[in-house]
């Protein structure tokens, strides 16, 4: 399986994600320059954490105006799986891709350490790997992780069961204590935590790595064990 | 040339961390009359254009400048260039 870990000016947890595929997932993934991507040939779109444009204006919504968002919103069409992680996130909710918008941390503080989160829906391409409940224990860095959506936006969400993960001490003041949400059609996912920085036990937590893993697994039954 | 100055707001409703944080500062410092307090972005734009600058601007701030999920936005349309 191939994917692309697309780079804007200011990414910088692109190599993180890109060694959680290539090294510890043992997939294929190559960086892809945001301004020359050609986006045919790959299996999967990954939006790193980092700062897009310095976060000039907002977070994400510089790059959400860029060439290539009308790529992976295409690709996002046709069903291809799409992770936006932190700042990817960002993106994704910029681009509208996800509803919602993103606000400053409750405390207006930075944030950068290890949180519990508990997988609220394993029915994902990106979550089967994990068990209904699941505790799990990953890194967040963020000042804007405040996710913020209305009440008839929310409500919707959970009606479709698009909450993935959720806080399990909400340390950033987002509603429904919402840490992921996936898109109605179940191939879009966005998050603040960063599983791509808890692939390996020598990290502190291997729990990312389930996520990659459950994305690997949907697609060999869905385009290979059929072939 | 016309200087466009608009102002972008948290909506009302949405939680301003930014905004207490300054209500805050203000009542230790002794003024507990201030009883809340909302931070937002302030643009000027230059823009050279003779019609349609209303419509312009709208588009300007949908697409880009604001977000609508959770800012509102409202300009003034000067005749002139600020220094």
């Amino acid at each position: 399986m191939k994917f692309a870990v697309i780079v804007f000016p200011g990414s910088n947890c692109d190599r993180d994600m890109y060694h959680a595929v290539q090294d510890s997932l043992g997939e294929e993934a190559e960086l892809v320059w945001y301004e020359d991507a050609d986006l045919s040939g790959f299996d999967a779109i990954l939006l790193p954490g980092g700062f897009s444009y310095g976060d000039y204006l907002r977070s994400g919504a510089i790059a959400a105006m860029s060439n290539i968002v009308s790529q992976i919103k295409q690709k996002a069409s046709e069903g291809m799986p799409i992770l936006g992680v932190c700042n990817g996130f960002q993106v994704l909710l910029e681009s509208g891709l996800l509803p919602g918008a993103m606000l400053r941390n409750k405390k207006l503080k930075f944030m950068c350490h290890q949180e519990e989160l508990v997988v609220e829906n394993n029915q994902t391409q990106f979550t089967s790997s994990y068990e209904e409940k699941e505790t799990i224990s990953l890194p967040i860095a963020h000042g804007e992780g405040n996710y913020f959506c209305d009440k008839e936006v929310l409500a919707d969400l959970e009606a479709n069961r698009q909450i993935v993960f959720r806080y399990g001490d909400n340390p950033n003041g987002s509603v429904g204590d919402i840490a992921g949400i996936i898109n109605k059609q179940g191939n879009v996912l966005g998050m603040m935590p960063h599983p791509e920085r808890a692939t390996e036990a020598v990290l502190g937590s291997a729990d990312g790595l389930k996520l990659f893993k459950s994305v690997v697994n949907h697609w060999r039954e869905a385009y290979v064990a059929g072939v | 040339m016309n200087t466009v100055k608009i102002f972008i707001t948290l909506k009302h409703g949405v939680l301003d961390p930014q905004g207490k944080a300054v209500q805050e500062s203000l009542n230790k410092l002794g003024f507990p009359e201030v009883k809340g307090a909302r931070v937002g972005k302030y643009m000027e734009l230059q823009l050279d254009s003779q019609e349609d600058i209303d419509r312009q601007i709208e588009e300007m701030c949908a697409k880009l400048l604001a977000n609508p999920v959770i800012e509102d936005y409202q300009y003034t349309i000067e005749e002139g260039t600020v220094q």
